[in-house]
């Protein structure tokens, strides 16, 4: 057989719209398979690995146990308080990162000396791990919710505060002198040149930042907490309720999507203008 | 030619100096530089880079200030940007984030004109400078000659009476320098503005100038005007526009 008669559908009369809608579905196809093929792959190779005897099913529980560990969760409602608590810590300390992060930044990229006074501390503070921190929070703030939310706070508030710094600093100096030669006054190039231009960076920042949000409500949750899905992670393992353990680590690597696709969604929106990176 | 009131638009140098230091060095770019430009009056600015053309430019802009003497616009000593003059860059310095229509409003939005004021204003000069149509792409899908042509109508748009042009087709291919230039002369002549435009390329200097003034690297060498009095069409390939050429080449010891 060549591989031509494979590859190209010999239109038919009669039926001219068979060879249009075959290729399409073909390369539509094509692309699921070349996007997400791998990721169907090590689900499939994890669904039979315990099954075929390569891993202990009891350490690597097949799919259907933990979709069914996950369903139960989520249906009896244990799990669903468990997500509402993560999401409040993380979004909490989110936002507050972002409602300092965003303005301190503009503000510090805008003004050097305000800059250059602030910006040794800062990288002392961005330097000392979020985590050894956790114990002195501990100690300030109790083992409560005010010092898990400032952990997580502590750590996502660096990578706005620099990106937003960054962004400001980096803006085109020849479209500030542009707006200048317009008449534009210092307010004027901030609203309409700097601030805009500024966005595509501070963006990184807050994916960036939310990405650590996550990653430190989990350290957060597996110390000090009852609730919680880093608690639950901890708390499975530690009664050996293994599917259930991976249902809440699926549910944070979902989370974590979730809330990229999220800002991904926001950035394209208000960024249009500029090529969208993912 | 459009028959523009004489007052307007009209530039004097007086006793124009203007010094950089550099590296603790002080360098002289002008020196006590004397000029009157009439109004509606297109002039050119021909040197080699550094001789202080660009720095001229600015001065006139009001993005510097002159270390001794003063620019006169109708009479009034320049003391910063001013809205009779609008500068046309090097590189369109479109703001990436805005429409064409919007990128070209940005002077009108500033000076408080109501939204619709401005936008018919702006698409009043987007189809002046022959991009009708692209009135919402974003700069990044347009080609470098339609960016700048929305510089051009951004600039056009504040109405000003002097337009200050830096290199502005330098960035540009042959071809579509060639047709900017044509573009530029009609919309010179249509608008009746004052036009002083710096280049480095001879031809689009005689192409577009009443008169050229001709700078030196050397600042002991005073600059010198030369008055280009070419019958308007200009033909490039004309005898007199060659012999102008050959003229302006031996000014810089070119052959």
């Amino acid at each position: 057989m060549s591989i031509e008669t494979l590859d190209t559908p010999r239109p038919r009369k009669g039926t001219a719209s068979r060879p249009s809608v075959l290729p399409l579905l073909r390369s539509r196809l094509g692309w699921l398979a070349s996007r997400y093929g791998l990721v169907a792959g090590f689900l499939i190779l994890w669904q039979l690995s315990g099954p075929l005897g390569w891993v202990s099913p009891a350490v690597f529980p097949p799919l259907d146990k933990i979709f069914a560990a996950l369903w139960q969760g989520l249906s009896s409602g244990a799990l669903v308080d468990d997500i509402g608590i993560s999401l409040q810590r993380a979004g909490i300390a989110f936002a507050a990162a972002v409602g300092l992060g965003i303005p301190l930044g503009l503000l510090m990229g805008q003004l050097p000396p305000v800059e250059r006074a602030l910006d040794p501390i800062l990288q002392l503070f961005r330097q000392t791990s979020a985590l050894a921190l956790y114990p002195v929070f501990i100690l300030l703030l109790g083992l409560g919710e005010a010092s898990k939310v400032f952990v997580i706070f502590w750590a996502t508030l660096f990578p706005i505060l620099l990106a937003t710094i960054g962004g400001v600093q980096e803006v085109d100096r020849k479209l500030i002198e542009m707006a200048r030669s317009y008449g534009a006054g210092h307010l004027a190039i901030f609203r309409r040149v700097v601030l805009p231009a500024s966005v595509p960076a501070i963006f990184v920042g807050l994916r960036l930042s939310a990405t650590t949000a996550l990653l430190l409500l989990i350290a957060a949750e597996m110390i000090g907490a009852n609730k919680g899905l880093g608690f639950q992670v901890m708390n499975a393992q530690y009664n050996f309720q293994i599917p259930l353990m991976f249902a809440a680590i699926f549910l944070l690597a979902f989370l974590g999507l979730a809330a990229n696709a999220l800002l991904v969604a926001l950035q394209r929106r208000l960024c249009r203008w500029s090529v969208a990176d993912r | 030619m459009t028959v523009t009131d004489t007052l307007r638009g009209e530039v004097a140098l007086r006793n124009l100096s203007k010094s950089y230091s550099l590296n603790g060095q002080v360098l002289q770019v002008l020196r006590h530089l004397d000029l009157d430009i009439r109004g509606g009056e297109s002039l050119a600015i021909v040197g080699p880079s550094g001789c202080g053309k660009t720095t001229l430019l600015r001065l006139l802009a009001g993005l510097e200030a002159p270390d001794g003497g003063q620019v006169l616009i109708d009479g009034q000593a320049v003391t910063g940007v001013g809205t009779e003059r609008a500068v046309i860059f090097q590189e369109p310095r479109l703001l990436p984030w805005l429409t064409v229509l919007d990128n070209v409003s940005f002077g009108l939005d500033l000076r408080g004109l109501s939204r619709d004021e401005a936008r018919g204003r702006a698409m009043r000069y987007i189809r002046l400078v022959g991009l009708g149509g692209f009135e919402t792409a974003f700069p990044r899908q347009l080609s470098g000659g339609m960016a700048q042509r929305v510089g051009i109508a951004r600039a056009l748009a504040i109405q000003p009476e002097i337009l200050l042009l830096d290199e502005p087709f330098g960035a540009l291919d042959a071809m579509t320098k060639l047709t900017m230039q044509e573009e530029l002369t009609r919309i010179w002549q249509e608008e009746g503005v004052t036009m002083v435009l710096v280049t480095h390329d001879l031809e689009e200097a005689i192409f577009l100038a009443d008169r050229v003034l001709v700078m030196s690297r050397d600042r002991a060498e005073p600059p010198r005007l030369i008055s280009n009095d070419l019958p308007r069409p200009r033909d490039r390939s004309h005898r007199d526009f060659v012999d102008m050429r050959r003229q302006l080449m031996a000014q810089f010891g070119l052959h």
